[in-house]
């Protein structure tokens, strides 16, 4: 059975040779679906909703399409909730769903897109990180992707997010039970540089067969003297799937254990939606006499003087001259305005 | 001083507003025309339209505008916009026996039931750069000959008369798989395998079927015929309970006859392999045909030792929207994870400093 199967085929009679009629046989899993997308919520989603039609629809006099609410259309979101589903019931597990083409380029983040898209309503308020950052540019592009083809609130205030899209860190304020974290995910196979074969990986897990991961973390101590691994460092949750948590620094693994908010991975090229739910154990893997640690930094930031946090290395002349900022500029920010100053915030506004 | 990372917003809109200056290019030149585009750079269309898996020479020939020639990010763009739309069906088999052929050339028979018919082709052209081109000459108009009336057979089939060949899979009621609504999983029927390939990227499919001539996974092939033409494309109307005509497409077919077969119980036949490309894209449907061949090799009983030999490979690494996202995603900024390098790198080669320090 698919997953689109009564409502991939409508009527041909009612068709349009270029647009789309309402989904048939009912509206999808969640509460955004269906009626609410004729409303003046985004300037894309214009008055040719024609007869109440999400998805894409050729406007015939303007001759200017309009797309339904967060882009994607009915159907392709209740695919994806049901992935996201499946996912949150088998904590770690891939879910294969059949991922869209995206109006921005495969390993840009089209998962977490699509994953966002799905699970986004009206009153979310949306926060877009990239590197921690909200004004990197892939960052600054998805948010305007969704404030134009939504017309959801946005934020950089990671407590004022109910729903926040990330490449590459967790915001340092730990994350709420109404919070949903969305992560975009490159390569989701936690084996696959191991074994590159899809076939060959999924029968590792279905077998719990992970002495492969073991040996290599090993052979890292026996090599180097570490693990060598610093970002997307393996974890195994609930006790069963070994998972890849995206490429985010080791640091931030702690702060997927037991979070109260609903962590969601995509990878869009891959085709693989994961979930951690609420209270998850998430455990780094290491080996008794070579404990898993995080990252430290030396000093503190440099603006606000935080300490326990990521920091980015700024490198600011040619002689060496250099300095460590949070990572997580949110955070920075927050705490600048509470008073909080490291040494070169004098420097700095 | 250090100066925030800000003012991505900005930056974003002016890049894009200079990328539209770029691509307008000096503006006393008049532009480019959609029309034009699709008139006179039809090859590229085709291409677009292909890969793109989106028959619509118009808007192809936007996006090839709006790439500006990119035809890479142009298969993009149709892509993106093939994606919202709403799939209700798909079609009947399209008979390319009954294909209003333009060009259809055999090597593997000098004459045949309805000839040979070279069309438009710079096969035996001499490429020799024509500066009359850089204006606008005036050219004769193309030679004509009534209709030949002649049924114009697949050489496939004429070969199947005789039993040579391996007869074309029964035709069943198992539903036409769509890895464009489902993900691709492994092992992939033949199906999807050709709906990979037909989307796939010419260069990367080129590169392949060449491998299989030069010894990476052989297959001895012939080219039992190229043709190049339109054909109707029909679909069930549940409703009618018949078959309607829903319009017409160009396409080139390549059916490539390789290596026998044959068994204890079974004596030998030809096998084929199948390239079916929209629009006018020979070298896209031969090599199209010698890696569905090639990914034969296990259904087949051969061994599987040649990249194009291997489906995991091939398919997972065929689509060219895929390969330059992931290859140019390596621009976005990765300094989170380069700063955890830096961090172990820095510290592992402190140990071995303090270590060589304590041995002196």
């Amino acid at each position: 059975m698919t997953d689109m199967d009564d409502a991939r085929f409508p009527p041909l009679s009612n068709s349009l040779p270029r647009g789309e009629r309402g989904p048939v046989g009912g509206s999808g899993a969640g509460a955004d679906a269906g009626v609410e997308l004729n409303g003046a919520l985004s300037p894309l989603v214009g008055e040719s909703g024609r007869e109440g039609a999400p998805g894409a629809v050729l406007d015939d006099q303007a001759n200017l399409r309009t797309y339904s609410f967060a882009y994607l259309d009915e159907q392709t979101k209740r695919m994806i909730r049901r992935a996201i589903l499946k996912g949150i019931a088998i904590p770690g597990y891939q879910v294969p769903f059949a991922s869209r083409e995206m109006p921005m380029p495969y390993g840009w983040g089209t998962g977490g897109v699509q994953v966002t898209a799905a699970v986004l309503g009206p009153d979310d308020v949306l926060k877009v990180i990239d590197q921690g950052a909200d004004d990197t540019t892939n960052a600054v592009a998805i948010r305007g992707f969704f404030q134009k083809t939504a017309g959801v609130a946005t934020t950089t205030r990671t407590a004022d997010a109910t729903v926040i899209q990330t490449r590459h860190r967790i915001p340092e304020r730990t994350l709420q039970a109404h919070q949903i974290l969305v992560y975009q995910v490159p390569i989701p196979e936690p084996l696959r540089y191991l074994e590159p074969r899809e076939t060959e990986t999924r029968k590792l897990h279905g077998l719990e067969e992970y002495g492969l991961m073991h040996v290599k973390l090993y052979e890292d101590i026996a090599r180097h003297g570490h693990i060598a691994t610093t970002y997307a460092y393996p974890v195994k949750v609930e006790g069963r799937y070994i998972m890849d948590p995206s490429p985010t620094p080791k640091f931030d693994n702690p702060k997927m254990h037991r979070s109260k908010a609903l962590q969601l991975f995509g990878a869009g090229r891959e085709k693989r939606i994961y979930a951690v739910p609420p209270h998850t154990d998430v455990v780094s893997l290491d080996f008794e006499d070579h404990p898993f640690r995080i990252q430290t930094f030396k000093e503190p930031c440099a603006l606000c003087g935080a300490e326990g946090v990521y920091l980015d290395e700024v490198i600011l002349d040619d002689r060496g001259g250099r300095m460590f900022v949070c990572s997580d500029t949110d955070h920075c920010e927050e705490r600048r305005a509470e008073g909080h100053r490291g040494a070169l915030s004098g420097e700095s506004r | 001083m250090y100066v925030a990372v800000k003012g991505g917003e900005q930056a974003i809109a002016a890049a894009h507003r200079l990328l539209a200056h770029e691509r307008r290019g000096d503006r006393s030149v008049p532009a480019l025309t959609l029309a034009q585009i699709a008139e006179q750079l039809t090859l590229a269309v085709d291409r677009v339209m292909a890969e793109g898996s989106l028959y619509d020479r118009d808007l192809a020939a936007l996006a090839v505008k709006q790439a500006r020639g990119d035809l890479i990010e142009a298969i993009f763009l149709l892509r993106a916009y093939r994606t919202t739309l709403p799939r209700f069906g798909f079609s009947r088999p399209v008979d390319t026996a009954a294909m209003l052929v333009r060009r259809r050339i055999s090597a593997t028979f000098k004459d045949l039931p309805g000839g040979q018919c070279l069309g438009p082709t710079f096969d035996y052209t001499h490429r020799l750069l024509d500066p009359l081109l850089a204006g606008d000459p005036d050219l004769p108009d193309p030679a004509e000959r009534p209709a030949d009336e002649t049924a114009m057979p697949r050489v496939t089939d004429l070969l199947n008369d005789e039993g040579l060949i391996e007869p074309d899979p029964a035709e069943t009621d198992a539903p036409v798989g769509d890895l464009t609504r489902e993900p691709l999983s492994f092992p992939a029927d033949r199906d999807l395998r050709l709906q990979a390939l037909a989307r796939g990227d010419e260069g990367f499919l080129l590169a392949l079927g060449y491998s299989t001539q030069r010894g990476y996974g052989r297959t001895h092939p012939f080219v039992g015929e190229i043709r190049l033409g339109d054909v109707e494309v029909e679909i069930d109307v549940p409703e009618l309970g018949f078959s309607v005509a829903i319009g017409r497409i160009t396409v080139t077919e390549c059916q490539m006859v390789t290596q026998f077969k044959g068994s204890a119980k079974a004596p030998p036949a030809f096998t084929r392999g199948y390239g079916l490309v929209f629009g006018h894209q020979e070298r896209k449907a031969m090599a199209m045909s010698l890696v569905d061949r090639a990914l034969r090799a296990g259904d087949l009983g051969e061994d599987r030792v040649a990249p194009a030999q291997d489906e995991e490979f091939v398919l997972s690494h065929s689509d060219n929207v895929q390969s330059t996202g992931f290859v140019e995603h390596l621009k976005l900024p990765h300094y989170v994870d380069f700063q955890a390098e830096l961090d172990l790198i820095r510290r592992m080669r402190a140990e071995i400093a303090a270590r060589q320090e304590a041995a002196e």
